[in-house]
């Protein structure tokens, strides 16, 4: 599947040296070959784009580049010296630096505090420090202020930080993995033009995303990987986007479509005038008021930290505080609680399936019960019933293709794909007449993805109201029958899937205007 | 999950207090205001002992143990370590005291106390964070066997020889102490004057000149010397940013793990310090129970200070002050500090209520009302409630202040290396 | 999927085993260092118990056991009550005056002394509760707090409460009457008779009342979900407030229940000489018995065992008997890495099963999977 050496057309480049070279790389972990046979060459003064789906194994790839984990096999060559990376403090001498996807900073200490930290030598932990990220800060344009707390500073901000500590210690190469996750389109833009000023200031660039719109713009050679291995690796100008695509999955993309509508004119969910106060003068929630009719997906698009969590919090009653109504079917929700709540009918898939989805250290049964104890099957008067609960467990496993030995195995070990497939599968069990989906699909395998698509179209062609929460355009355009967008709290405009485009989406969700 | 502060989960509604910064040496005013109000208290109430030079000697020397306990969780807190085990390092080290300095004088004694305080860091340490044991139940075990080794220890190496017995260490001598002749003798001519506030002013002065310890001296050198290892030094930075940002430090090339352990062995022997402390200074041997629950006060005074130095001492100082109060004439000074107990929960109240908190007012100010009228109706507490006012008062300090606090970051947090990423 | 359940019954056993050898070895060690007999000391701590001894064993197991349940229930919550000592003593304190002023009949009165027991208990803790639901505060070190306020306390109010009994010098609570007296179960007949507190059969049901609660249940389920991962419990609706008051006031009350036998079953009154200490020694029996209604029992014999088997040692071997107090400490530690070595190993055990299992699959189902 992959090649022993890259080869590139066009000579040009093919005459810059190369900082990076990979050959042969492979890593195991328990269970899962993550890295086979990598074979990659970055150039000086170019931005490399390594693009995948979720769980290729670019992930992997790079942390071993860093030095986080050691390969099981292959050789790493920088600058034409092979080197053994044992620790990032290894990776950092020999000039990689790596800006993570979830950034590593504390956000109790200050930015001087951030950059210096495991660099102190280089230039003190006091003015000469300072001196020096404010010169680096106007040399590349980063607009940055040393002593500012970092928990002050904005998710743009924050990565420009990330940015500075990297070339705080004079990186050549630098590693962005998956960059523009969590940034709006300006912000976008505003990057890549700092990683073109740094590639004109001669250091190389590896960029790792999965927006291949945004890999076409802005790299200069682009490297596909599918399961652990490159497939090729492409210029910009030879490949469309769709083409791009299908070497990352192997075959035909299964793609979201539109279909009938189901949408009745029966109000499920209408929330008026709702609002939450936040720290300081900006509210979290400011006036939002909308209907989801039954059989309706009624999609929510914006960027992270726009109120999304908020406002799913409150309609679910783990937030306290908001004002304005909440009414479900004609009922006031605004004195039930979350189990209330959820027994009047809400099916809730969370964001963070870690943390508010999951019992990882219990049996899946045990999860089946999570969120629908006080009814059955998992419930029997004031009892848990077991049985009936293991049986369902299994029943939703069947149904839901949830690759498990068995219901009794520990949520923990199983795929992330997987665990999404089971909380789907028991939220949808109890025949909910609301479902909140925050990013249903996140982190989750191609595979998956499509069958939860499947799943919650069946449901909504049964009646289901849906509330979907994503920062996948895609996903929005393919599955709701009305789009809005939220910005600051706001809801501030409202799009018809069938003849939006990614652009007027992303305008409206940064504010740029229609 | 149990020390942190609030983790219950729910999202509550933001509560609008914006972040006041302290002015700088704020807790020289602390002590300025502390002392205006007990002078003033001693006019009203005709307590005589509340700012007495005896009461504010005893307080000194009581309140280092609390402090170097508290210190030591500072340190292992800092880190991302809770320490619940300083209870039993500062057992291990009344103890180390009390063998050492019996068999090979005072200052080895010292050094004794250090290292038995160090070695149940140790033990932490290798269970938090080789085996990333729960640091709670590491720390609690600690306490446990800590108390059995040392009671069978004692009753090995005590028992026969001269003074000692299964409970006690024979005398040990004492540390030096110094003293500033001229300054001394002058500041007590102005204390004798009996003058309202400056001669309790005079008499704080003297304590710090006047047969000071020169183990307090170093006490409070070493908070001096933990600000400014911990905030003005790369190794501080580092073993703050472990507390912090486990992850984003290893990233950077931070030994994680290794900072984790020395700042849990250097937390066991300041607490091993404070028991020698104990045990050389506010007594002169070792004793058993003789250190009454301080590890914990001094837990709490390290949260009521912010888990930073400053507020560390001044947190220590009020605990190690109820203490010795209600250990000295106990009823009549507990008595007089209703009074202004009393005061200061009608204050808050008042505070609150302006705020809007009418809740927290109503509880505060219930709780003045109830103070003030215990304070009219008896003459002197009873000795078994006098005792326990050190443990009340960390409990209301707790209860009112653990909301505003800040704790590091990753606090209590199992970490694995490898986890960055 | 027997062949998990087995491995996961093996590896249940071996965490404390583990421990307990690590335990021996390390207590050896120290007693090696101390120039203590190590040979004579085990042999007395391992020697077979007399009849009247195992008497003795049962009473104090019982007694344990309560407190190893008392802290178990918090564990389960991922909570620390350490204040097991305060609420047992205050709570023995109530009911000892309470059933000694005899209000009402028989074995009414006892009754509603064990009652006014639980209720004490339950409230003492639930300080604590409130405290860390409401304010945050850490019940670790509000219910140390609570111990000592709890010492001077029922020291204050021994001292009004015994200058009505019948003047003596020792200062106590009334006696109960007799006819309130828990009997006593006789094992052997004799010669000597041994008998043991009536109360070892509550506290075998209270047991039985925790397992389940805990886990056939839906409030235990609730709990248990709490235990395990706060954020997930509240979106399944959970009020987490209400588990944390609820849990620390359930643990309060079984902590209540631990001075009953010794009130009872032999003390009849609470005096100032009344067996303190009982606390601590509940917590590690509930983590060397893996919170585990049979595990903690299990422990609390052991820890029974230890202590009347040490008893002698003084006096046989010229040992001071606190070496068991350093072995039961040593025990918690042990026990806890132990728990977390076999932990991991049996994780990834699963992780391996797992993924066997999955491509086992994916070899004879042929269908081209994407990605």
């Amino acid at each position: 599947m992959s090649s022993t050496a890259p080869t590139v057309e066009g000579t040009a480049a093919a005459e810059t040296p190369v900082t990076v070279r990979l050959r042969g790389i492979g890593k195991r972990f328990p269970g899962v070959i993550a890295n086979d046979d990598v074979n990659i060459d970055v150039r000086r003064g170019t931005i490399h784009a390594i693009v995948g789906e979720n769980g290729a194994g670019k992930s992997t790839l790079m942390k071993i580049l860093y030095g986080v984990q050691p390969p099981d096999s292959g050789t790493i060559e920088i600058n034409g010296e092979q080197v053994s990376l044992h620790s990032p403090a290894d990776a950092i001498k020999a000039g990689v630096g790596m800006v993570f996807q979830h950034f590593m900073l504390a956000d109790n200490l200050t930015v001087v505090e951030n950059v210096v930290l495991g660099a102190e030598r280089l230039h003190g932990i006091g003015g000469g420090a300072r001196a020096e990220i404010k010169r680096i800060s106007d040399a590349y344009g980063l607009d940055i202020e040393p002593d500012t707390l970092v928990e002050d500073l904005g998710v743009g901000a924050r990565q420009r930080v990330e940015i500075l500590k990297v070339l705080y210690r004079g990186a050549s190469i630098v590693i962005l993995d998956e960059p523009t996750a969590v940034l709006v389109p300006h912000e976008v833009d505003e990057l890549f033009d700092n990683l073109r000023e740094l590639k004109k200031e001669g250091l190389s660039v590896i960029f790792i995303s999965h927006k291949l719109d945004e890999v076409l713009s802005v790299a200069d050679e682009i490297t596909v990987i599918r399961r652990g291995t490159t497939v090729k690796t492409v210029l910009p100008t030879e490949v469309t986007a769709r083409q791009l695509a299908e070497l990352m999955v192997g075959s035909e993309l299964p793609s979201p479509s539109t279909e009938s509508s189901t949408v009745t004119d029966q109000v499920l969910l209408s929330v008026k005038n709702l609002s939450l106060p936040g720290v300081g003068s900006r509210p979290l929630l400011d006036d939002i008021s909308f209907e989801i009719h039954k059989g309706e997906v009624l999609g929510i698009a914006g960027v992270e930290g726009n109120g999304q969590a908020e406002l799913v919090e409150s309609i679910m009653g783990m937030r306290h505080g908001a004002t304005g109504t909440i009414t479900l079917s004609g009922t006031d929700l605004h004195t039930m609680s979350t189990r209330d709540r959820r027994e009047a009918g809400v099916g809730y898939i969370p964001e963070d399936r870690h943390r508010h989805g999951l019992l990882l250290d219990a049996p899946l049964w045990e999860n089946r019960v999570l969120g629908h104890q006080s009814r059955p099957p998992s419930a029997k008067g004031p009892l848990i019933d077991k049985r009936a609960a293991r049986a369902d467990t299994e029943r939703i496993i069947e149904e839901y293709d949830v690759r498990t030995p068995g219901p009794n195995v520990l949520a923990r070990a199983l795929s992330g794909g997987n665990q999404q497939k089971l909380i789907v599968g028991r939220e949808m069990s109890s025949e909910p007449i609301l479902l909140i989906a925050a990013h249903p699909t996140r982190g989750v395998d191609v595979g998956a993805q499509a069958a939860i698509w499947t799943h919650i179209k069946t449901a909504r062609r049964n009646g289901l109201a849906v509330l979907l929460i994503s920062a996948d355009l895609d996903e929005l355009i393919g599955l709701s029958d009305t789009i809005e967008v939220i910005l600051r709290g706001k809801l501030v405009g409202t799009f018809d899937p069938g003849d939006v485009t990614p652009e007027q989406l992303g305008s409206a969700m940064t504010g740029a205007g229609s | 999950m149990s020390v942190p502060a609030t983790a219950t989960g729910v999202v509550e509604p933001a509560g609008a207090a914006p972040k006041r910064r302290l002015p700088r040496f704020w807790i020289v005013y602390a002590i300025l205001l502390a002392v205006l109000v007990l002078s003033i208290l001693e006019v009203v109430t005709g307590a005589n002992d509340l700012a007495s030079s005896g009461a504010i000697k005893a307080t000194l020397i009581g309140t280092m143990p609390i402090m170097l306990a508290g210190l030591g969780g500072l340190w292992s807190e800092r880190a991302g370590i809770v320490n619940i085990g300083l209870e039993g390092m500062l057992i291990l080290g009344t103890y180390g005291a009390g063998y050492f300095g019996y068999h090979h004088g005072p200052w080895a004694g010292v050094l004794g106390a250090i290292l038995m305080g160090m070695l149940g860091g140790l033990i932490h340490a290798i269970a938090t964070v080789v085996f990333g044991v729960d640091h709670i139940i590491s720390g609690v075990a600690i306490n446990i066997i800590a108390l059995g080794a040392v009671q069978y220890l004692a009753s090995i190496t005590f028992s026969g020889l001269p003074g000692g017995g299964s409970t006690q260490s024979p005398k040990v001598g004492d540390v030096q102490t110094i003293t500033i002749g001229p300054l001394s003798d002058f500041l007590f001519d102005v204390e004798k004057k009996d003058w309202f506030f400056v001669s309790e002013l005079a008499a704080i002065a003297r304590s710090l000149c006047d047969e000071l310890s020169l183990l307090v001296l170093i006490s409070l050198l070493l908070l001096v010397l933990t600000w400014w290892i911990l905030w003005r030094t790369a190794f501080g930075l580092r073993l703050r940013s472990c507390g912090e940002a486990p992850a984003a430090a290893e990233s950077l090339g931070v030994k994680v793990l290794r900072y984790k352990f020395a700042a849990v062995i250097v937390s066991g022997g300041l607490a091993g310090l404070g028991g020698g402390v104990l045990a050389l200074v506010a007594a002169s041997n070792y004793r058993d129970g003789q250190t009454g629950g301080r590890g914990y006060i001094g837990l709490a005074a390290m949260i009521f200070g912010n888990w930073r130095p400053g507020g560390l001492l001044a947190g220590s100082g009020l605990f190690g002050y109820t203490q010795t109060l209600s250990l000295r004439q106990g009823g009549e000074s507990i008595h007089a500090l209703l009074l202004a107990a009393a005061v200061l929960a009608v204050g808050a109240a008042l505070l609150q209520a302006r705020r809007g908190n009418l809740p927290t007012a109503g509880i505060m100010g219930g709780l003045g009302v109830l103070l003030g009228v215990t304070y009219f109706l008896i003459d002197t507490v009873p000795s078994d409630f006098s005792s326990m006012t050190p443990y009340v008062i960390t409990l209301l300090v707790l209860a009112f202040a653990a909301q505003r606090l800040r704790m590091p970051a990753a606090d209590g947090q199992i970490y694995r290396k490898g986890s960055a990423g | 999927m027997s062949s998990t359940r087995v491995i996961r019954i093996v590896l249940g056993i071996s965490a404390p085993l583990l421990a307990l050898v690590a335990a021996f070895l390390i207590t050896s060690a120290v007693l090696y260092l101390a120039d203590d007999p190590v040979l004579k000391v085990w042999d007395q701590l391992l020697s077979v118990p007399e009849a009247r001894n195992v008497g003795n064993i049962v009473d104090n197991a019982t007694v344990l056991y309560l407190s190893g349940l008392a802290a178990a229930i918090g564990f389960r919550m991922n909570l620390f009550n350490i204040g097991v000592d305060g609420q047992y003593r205050i709570a023995a304190f109530v009911a000892a005056v309470v059933a000694g002023e005899a209000w009402l009949p028989g074995y009414l009165n006892t009754f509603l002394a064990v009652l006014c027991a639980m209720a004490v208990g339950a409230l003492w803790a639930g300080i604590a509760g409130v405290l860390r639901a409401t304010r945050g505060v850490s019940e670790v070190i509000s219910t140390i707090m609570l111990n000592a306020i709890a010492t001077g306390l029922v020291a204050y109010l021994l001292r009004k409460a015994s200058e009505q009994a019948e003047g003596s010098n020792v200062v106590a609570t009334k006696t109960i009457p007799e006819d309130s007296w828990l009997p006593s179960i006789t094992i052997s007949d004799g010669p000597p008779v041994v008998d043991v507190y009536g109360f070892v059969v509550i506290a075998v049901v209270m047991g039985l009342l925790y397992w389940f609660v805990l886990n056939k249940t839906r409030f235990g389920f609730d709990l248990r979900a709490t235990g395990r991962s706060t954020t997930a419990a509240v979106a399944s609706g959970v009020s987490v407030n209400k588990m944390i008051v609820a849990a620390m006031m359930l643990s309060g009350a079984m902590a209540g229940l631990v001075g009953m036998p010794i009130l009872l079953g032999s003390s009849h009154n609470y005096g100032s000489t009344f067996q303190s200490g009982l606390g601590f020694a509940g917590i590690a029996i509930a983590l060397l018995g893996r919170n585990n209604a049979v595990g903690i029992g299990v422990g609390a014999l052991l820890f029974a065992f230890l202590d009347e088997q040490s008893n002698p040692l003084q006096i046989l071997v010229g040992v001071s008997p606190d070496i068991v107090a350093i072995t039961q400490g040593v025990i918690v530690l042990t026990v806890v890495i132990s728990y977390e070595v076999v932990r991991r190993y049996g994780v990834r055990l699963e992780q391996q099963a797992v993924a066997r299992a999955l491509e086992q699959e994916r070899s004879t189902q042929k269908k081209e999977v994407s990605a």
